[in-house]
C-alpha cells in the first residue's frame, strides 16, 4: 500500500455506539447462563448494640482460641466448647444443619478426642514434617446476645506452612457462646471456609 | 523414544522404579490407556435436566458430559472447534439450550452440534462449512453407562463396556443392590484431593492389608480407646468408630483378610468391617430389602463380603457405603482424586447418615485416615527418584497365591499379588504401543 493510500484509510472510519439492542451473544443465544452450578451466596450479618466488656469478653475468647491452634495446645483448644459442644465445618454454605450433610468437619467432643489423640500419637506419621499455622481472627460481631446464649460471627485467615509449602486457609466463624459457670463456652463453632470445595493440594489435619 | 524393554521394567516379582517417574511413560500410558479404555465420567444423576453440565478430564482431554434436550447425556471434547477455546470453564451447572464460546459465541446444541455462527455470511466460500463435523463440538467415540454410573471411552473400537468392567462390575451391583429400588442418588459435593504421587500409588494402596495398622496407627489407638470406653459405659459405640479403630488391627488379623485380583488389573479388597449391627433403623432397612427382593437375594445382597472394588486403573469402589474415588492422572508425580457419595433410594435417613459418617471421618479434606496415606505416596514418588536402588520390590507371597483361569485369590491377606495382578494388566496394556513405538 502506498503511503497515501494509507492516510486515505486511516482517515475515515465509524464510531460504534452502545445503543439498545441486543449484543453479539444475545442475539445467538439470548436463554444462555454461562454462570457455575454453587450460587454466589454470602451471609450478612446481624448487629446488636451490646456491652463493650461483652464485646471485649467475645473478642478475647476469639483470638485465645485461635491462638490455642496455633500453639498446637489441643487439650486447651477442646476446653473452648462445652460438654455437647459441636465444631463443624460444612462442605457447601448453604447447609443447615452439622448432620446429615457432607461435612469437611462435623466432630463433637468424642471425635475432637480422637483427633486429639491422633495429633499427639507418637506415630502420626504425616506429624513428622515440620508444620505450622498462624490464624488472624477479625471483623467480632456480635448478633444476638440472649441471657444463656450469645450468637458471634467474625472472619478468619490462617496461613500454614508444612515443609517447604505454604497454604492459606480463610472464611467466616459463627460461634454460638453459652455460659457455663461464669465462662463463655462454646456450643457450636461453624466455619465456613471460602476455598472449601477448591482443590485441596494436602487434607486438614487439624481444625481451622 | 529409545527402546524400552518392558520385560526388564515389569518382572513378576519386582519392577523398575522408572514405571513411577518417567514422563515418557507416562505420556505413553495416558496416550494409550487413558485416552482408549472406558473412563468414569460421572452419575447420571448430576445431570438431571436439560442442560446440565460437569467437566471432566479423561487422560489429558477436558471433557463435559452434559444432559441433552432427548434426555441422552452426551460427552464431549470440551473446546470451541472456531479457535479451540474451553467451552465450559465451570466444574458444573446448567448451559440452558446451547454452549456458548465466550470469545465469539460460536453456540452448540447440547449434542455438540453448531448451532449458530455470528455473522455466518464472513464464511460464504471458504473452506468451513457448517455441516462439516469440524464445526462442531467433538463427541466422545464412545459413551455407555451401568446401573447410572456413566463412561466414555476416546476410542471407537476395543472392548464394549462391561468386556472392560468384567469382574469389577460388582462394584455397582453392590452399591446399587443395597437399595431397595436398586439405585442410587448422587450427593452433588465432590471433594478435590491432589495426591503428589503416582496414580499406581493409590490403586496399589487400596488392597495392601500391611500397610492400615503401621500407617494409620495414630487414628486407630485413639478411636479404639474411645469405642472401648463407650462400650464399657454404654454397652454400644456409633458404628463410625469402628470404621476408624479397625485400621489399628493386629498385622496377624489383616493377614487374614482376602483380596481377590481379576483380569485387567481389577480386584476385590473383601470385607472386614462388622455392617450389620441389629439396632432398629439397620432391622427396618433389612425388612425392607427382603420385602423388595425377597429373604435369599436380600441375604445374598446385605452379606456381600466387599470393602472396596478396583476398577484398574483409576476407581476404587467403596460399594457397601456408597463412596467412590476416581483418579485424573496430571503428571507422573501428581495425581487429582474427585471423591463422590451416593445416597440410596428408598432407605431410612439413618442408613444414609450411617454412610455418611464414613464419607465426613475417612474420605473428606478432613479425613484422619488419607492424612497418613498421602504422607506415605509423597515420599514414596520422592524416595523412587533416588538411585539407591532401581526396583520396588513385590515379592511377599509370590508363587504361593490361588490362580484360577478367572483370578487370583491371596493365599494371605498381606500377599503383594495385588501389585503382581495390577503390573500385569499394566505389561498387557503397554505392549502393544511400545512394540509400534520402538518399531
Amino acid at each position: 500500500m502506498e503511503r497515501n493510500d494509507l492516510s486515505q484509510a486511516l482517515g475515515t472510519g465509524v464510531v460504534i455506539e452502545a445503543i439498545e439492542s441486543m449484543t453479539g451473544a444475545e442475539s445467538i443465544a439470548p436463554e444462555h447462563v454461562g454462570r457455575g452450578r454453587l450460587p454466589a451466596t454470602g451471609y450478612v450479618p446481624k448487629a446488636v448494640t451490646v456491652d463493650p466488656a461483652l464485646q471485649r469478653e467475645v473478642e478475647t475468647l476469639l483470638y485465645r482460641q485461635a491462638a490455642m491452634l496455633d500453639a498446637k495446645a489441643w487439650a486447651d483448644w477442646c476446653g473452648t466448647f462445652s460438654q455437647d459442644g459441636i465444631y463443624w465445618m460444612p462442605a457447601t454454605p448453604d447447609q443447615t444443619d452439622w448432620e446429615g450433610q457432607p461435612s469437611i468437619f462435623a466432630e463433637d467432643g468424642l471425635l475432637r478426642e480422637v483427633r486429639m489423640g491422633r495429633l499427639q500419637h507418637p506415630n502420626a506419621w504425616s506429624q513428622a514434617a515440620a508444620w505450622g499455622t498462624n490464624h488472624l481472627v477479625g471483623n467480632v460481631i456480635i448478633e444476638s446476645a440472649g441471657a444463656d446464649r450469645v450468637e458471634v460471627y467474625s472472619r478468619f485467615h490462617m496461613m500454614e506452612i508444612r515443609r517447604d509449602d505454604v497454604r492459606h486457609f480463610a472464611g467466616s466463624y459463627r460461634h454460638s457462646l453459652v455460659r457455663e459457670q461464669g465462662q463463655l463456652k462454646i456450643a457450636l463453632q461453624r466455619v465456613d471456609l471460602t476455598n472449601g470445595q477448591g482443590l485441596y493440594e494436602y487434607v486438614l489435619q487439624a481444625w481451622v | 523414544m529409545s527402546a524400552i524393554d518392558l520385560d526388564y521394567l515389569v518382572q513378576p516379582d519386582r519392577v523398575h522404579r522408572s514405571v513411577y517417574t518417567d514422563q515418557g511413560l507416562f505420556d505413553l500410558e495416558m496416550e494409550n490407556i487413558f485416552e482408549k479404555i472406558w473412563v468414569y465420567c460421572g452419575h447420571e444423576s448430576q445431570v438431571k435436566k436439560p442442560g446440565d453440565y460437569w467437566t471432566l478430564q479423561i487422560g489429558r482431554q477436558p471433557m463435559v458430559m452434559v444432559r441433552g434436550e432427548d434426555m441422552r447425556i452426551h460427552v464431549l471434547y470440551n473446546r470451541c472447534p472456531h479457535r479451540g477455546v474451553m467451552l465450559c470453564g465451570n466444574q458444573s451447572g446448567n448451559t440452558g439450550k446451547h454452549f456458548v464460546c465466550s470469545y465469539h459465541a460460536w453456540s452448540f446444541k447440547l449434542d455438540g452440534r453448531v448451532s449458530a455462527i455470528p455473522l455466518a455470511k464472513g464464511y460464504d466460500n471458504t473452506r468451513l462449512s457448517f455441516d462439516d463435523p469440524q464445526a462442531s463440538m467433538v463427541p466422545a467415540a464412545r459413551v455407555d453407562s451401568y446401573r447410572g454410573f456413566v463412561f466414555a471411552s476416546l476410542s471407537p473400537t476395543g472392548p464394549s463396556l462391561t468386556e472392560f468392567l468384567g469382574d469389577s462390575k460388582v462394584a455397582f451391583d453392590d452399591v446399587c443392590d443395597r437399595s431397595p429400588e436398586g439405585e442410587v442418588e448422587a450427593v452433588l459435593v465432590c471433594h478435590r484431593v491432589m495426591q503428589r504421587s503416582n496414580w499406581k500409588f493409590f490403586m496399589e494402596n487400596q488392597l495392601d492389608c500391611l500397610h492400615p495398622s503401621v500407617t494409620h496407627q495414630s487414628s486407630g489407638v485413639p478411636a479404639r480407646r474411645v469405642e472401648n470406653r463407650l462400650k464399657a459405659e454404654k454397652g454400644e459405640a456409633p458404628l463410625f468408630f469402628h470404621y476408624l479403630s479397625t485400621f489399628a488391627s493386629s498385622f496377624d488379623q489383616w493377614d487374614s483378610v482376602q483380596t481377590v485380583n481379576f483380569p485387567n488389573g481389577h480386584g476385590v479388597l473383601k470385607a472386614y468391617m462388622g455392617l450389620r449391627p441389629t439396632d432398629p433403623d439397620t432391622l427396618e432397612y433389612e425388612a425392607l430389602m427382603k420385602k423388595a427382593y425377597g429373604e435369599e437375594k436380600a441375604e445374598e445382597y446385605l452379606s456381600r463380603s466387599i470393602h472396596h472394588v478396583l476398577v484398574y486403573p483409576y476407581l476404587s469402589v467403596q460399594s457397601p457405603l456408597q463412596q467412590l474415588r476416581c483418579l485424573r492422572p496430571i503428571g507422573p508425580d501428581r495425581t487429582l482424586s474427585e471423591i463422590w457419595h451416593f445416597r440410596l433410594k428408598g432407605v431410612p435417613e439413618p442408613i444414609y447418615r450411617r454412610s455418611l459418617w464414613y464419607f465426613n471421618l475417612v474420605n473428606s479434606p478432613a479425613t484422619m485416615i488419607n492424612a497418613d496415606d498421602l504422607e506415605n505416596w509423597t515420599k514414596g514418588q520422592w524416595g523412587l527418584q533416588s538411585k539407591g536402588g532401581d526396583w520396588v520390590s513385590f515379592h511377599r507371597e509370590h508363587g504361593r497365591d490361588t490362580e484360577t483361569d478367572s483370578a487370583s485369590y491371596s493365599n494371605r491377606g498381606t500377599s503383594e499379588v495385588v501389585m503382581r495382578n495390577q503390573f500385569k494388566a499394566w505389561k498387557a496394556y503397554m505392549k502393544p504401543v511400545i512394540a509400534s513405538s520402538v518399531a
